[in-house]
């Protein structure tokens, strides 16, 4: 996100330096999972004047493609990244902001926040008190599988995270224990193309920060159960439960060397189900419209193909509905972690930003950072890549463009003003 | 919105949650009731006093309630089981959530009816078998509901009423109970 600014401050001569605490895509080398790929297919994978020309535009990166895409971004737009750079503190002064960095000061007009939601893995308190016999993990830490001692993994969160990881752990051959709270189911196709593709063109993620109905609740949303894998397979709680995976309610406390599960399991199950099929019908909606028709079937589709390879030549396949989460008969609602069933433990539950080095006082008290659509309350002081920062797409990397262009607009016209 | 009249004032609420984002410590509420032994297993219940919004709070008048055990536990029944209680706490505390969230969809009910039932072994109350738990083994709760809405609108009705039900939660999950001597 801090090249994608840099792009557009160039754009417009304005003075600026991008700082990365590492190197170029350091949270892609360092802090990702060796068998991760993008939620995304690759004709989505853009930045501002790059896109993706390999030759599979439906598969999905790999962490290492990844990488090379952004150092291959970071080269073309020859933005000026001082990498190894660590902020320590920005403090705000008469006319900007000082930053301090572990390589010296600096003073600046504008400072542009790019460092992301996902600094720090959450992980509730109550891993304290899980007893020392069982190994805890969060995704910065898990590599691969063959990192963790032989046993039962209880994986705690079904995100994209939680489903991934929980898969992979009982492809090893271990057995596998899924806690489950909210999360957002979604398939990986619908009617024969990726449901990114339906969630980009039919307008869902572009819908602004100002139209959202519970802006709290949507940037707070735990990433879809999404997996990118060349065979393009949906990974929801039925595939995983045909694994063999067994899904537990969520985890709400230890007692006496017992994870205490809750029995609500069913009903978060419900509600994923709804909202899927909410989603499901504002797509069918949308291609009911002439919008659909023009752009994307029949007349014009023509001109489009081999362009975009996913979806433009032909048309989408008939409305599919799928079905319902199977409620396990029964779920256990407490588990020994003493017995020895569960030798490990994988934390998916989440991930929050860490601004311990913003001095500036436009944290809430949960630790959120407070903006209008990426313009923070404190003059010249803005943020990319946050949940919904200004649309829905705002964290994907085809989000990325258009949010560092209005955000730096903004910052533009902030500096003229002020000049 | 549609305007519907279910009777759930949502805006006073919506207001409340509001003003209580801000102000934590006027949100936490204590709920008391205070129980009377009678005789053999009868006890009578009395429901007014609560502390919430920062001070001493009532309902409009004291609520009593007996609890008994039926004639098949050889008790008087007097008035209703404990364990009937909760399943009392539960259907209420759901159906008052479906009127709300439905009024805040401008959803017009018609009806709300639900049964519950709890499925309980009373050998583990007995002392018969250690390995039978106490409380229930499962809780089902069956809505009938008539309204102007489709059934998937009508089951998200359900589902949010559980995501956001006091006694849903406290039945699902964990509390911690201290009960001691005075």
């Amino acid at each position: 996100m801090g090249l994608a600014a840099s792009h557009f401050l160039s754009d417009r001569s304005i003075d600026h330096v991008v700082f990365e605490r590492g190197e170029v895509a350091n949270s892609w080398r360092r802090e990702r999972w060796d068998s991760l790929r993008l939620l995304t297919p690759n004709w989505q994978s853009r930045l501002p004047g790059l896109r993706y020309e390999g030759p599979d535009p439906d598969g999905y990166m790999t962490v290492g493609e990844v990488t090379e895409f952004i150092e291959r971004f970071a080269a073309v737009s020859r933005a000026p990244v001082r990498t190894g750079v660590n902020v320590t503190s920005v403090r705000r002064t008469g006319d900007g902001y000082h930053v301090t960095t572990s390589h010296g000061e600096i003073h600046s007009r504008a400072v542009v926040i790019a460092s992301g939601a996902c600094n720090q893995p959450t992980v509730p308190p109550f891993k304290d008190a899980v007893p020392g016999s069982v190994r805890q993990l969060t995704p910065f830490g898990y590599r691969d599988p063959a990192q963790l001692p032989d046993g039962g993994v209880l994986v705690v969160g079904a995100s994209a995270t939680g489903v991934q990881l929980a898969a992979e752990l009982k492809r090893s051959g271990r057995p596998v224990t899924l806690s489950v709270g909210e999360h957002v189911r979604l398939p990986r196709t619908y009617r024969g193309r990726d449901v990114l593709w339906w969630m980009d063109a039919s307008g869902v993620w572009d819908q602004r920060y100002d139209e959202v109905e519970d802006l709290t609740r949507a940037r707070r949303l735990p990433s879809p159960q999404l997996i990118g894998t060349p065979e393009r397979t949906t990974l929801d709680l039925n595939a995983l439960a045909s694994m063999g995976v067994e899904l537990v309610g969520r985890w709400s406390a230890v007692r006496d060397g017992r994870a205490l599960l809750s029995g609500g399991l069913r009903n978060v199950l419900s509600l994923a189900d709804l909202k899927m099929e909410r989603l499901l019908d504002t797509f069918d909606e949308w291609a009911k419209t002439d919008k659909y028709a023009d752009k994307y079937a029949g007349r014009y589709a023509g001109r489009y193909a081999g362009r975009y390879a996913d979806g433009y030549e032909a048309e989408a396949g008939p409305p599919e509905r799928f079905a319902p989460t199977r409620v396990p008969e029964s779920t256990r609602l407490h588990l020994d972690l003493r017995s020895g069933e569960i030798a490990a433990i994988v934390w998916a539950t989440g991930f929050r930003p860490d601004y311990g080095w913003l001095d500036v006082p436009v944290v809430d008290a949960k630790g959120q950072l407070q903006h209008e659509g990426g313009v923070a309350g404190s003059p010249g002081l803005y943020a990319l890549g946050l949940p919904v920062l200004r649309r829905r797409r705002s964290t994907f990397m085809c989000g990325t463009e258009d949010d560092a262009r209005a955000v730096i607009d903004h910052l533009a016209r902030y500096l003229a003003v002020r000049r | 919105m549609t305007t519907v009249a279910n009777g759930v004032n949502v805006q006073a609420l919506l207001d409340a949650r509001e003003v209580l984002k801000g102000a934590p410590e006027a949100a936490q509420f204590t709920w008391r009731a205070s129980a009377t032994w009678q005789s053999g297993v009868h006890s009578t219940i009395k429901v007014q006093s609560f502390f919430g919004l920062g001070q001493e709070q009532s309902h409009k008048q004291e609520w009593v309630f007996e609890a008994d055990h039926p004639e098949v536990f050889a008790a008087e029944d007097e008035g209703i089981t404990p364990i009937e209680y909760l399943l009392v706490g539960l259907a209420s505390c759901l159906t008052g959530g479906i009127a709300s969230v439905a009024e805040n969809r401008g959803i017009q009910l018609h009806s709300v009816e639900s049964t519950v039932e709890g499925g309980h072994d009373i050998r583990g109350i007995l002392g018969a078998d250690s390995d039978v738990r106490n409380g229930f083994n499962d809780i089902k709760v069956t809505f009938n509901i008539d309204a102007d809405a489709s059934r998937q609108e009508i089951e998200a009705l359900v589902a949010q009423s559980q995501k956001r039900s006091a006694v849903f939660d406290a039945l699902t999950n964990p509390t911690n109970v201290t009960v001691e001597v005075a």
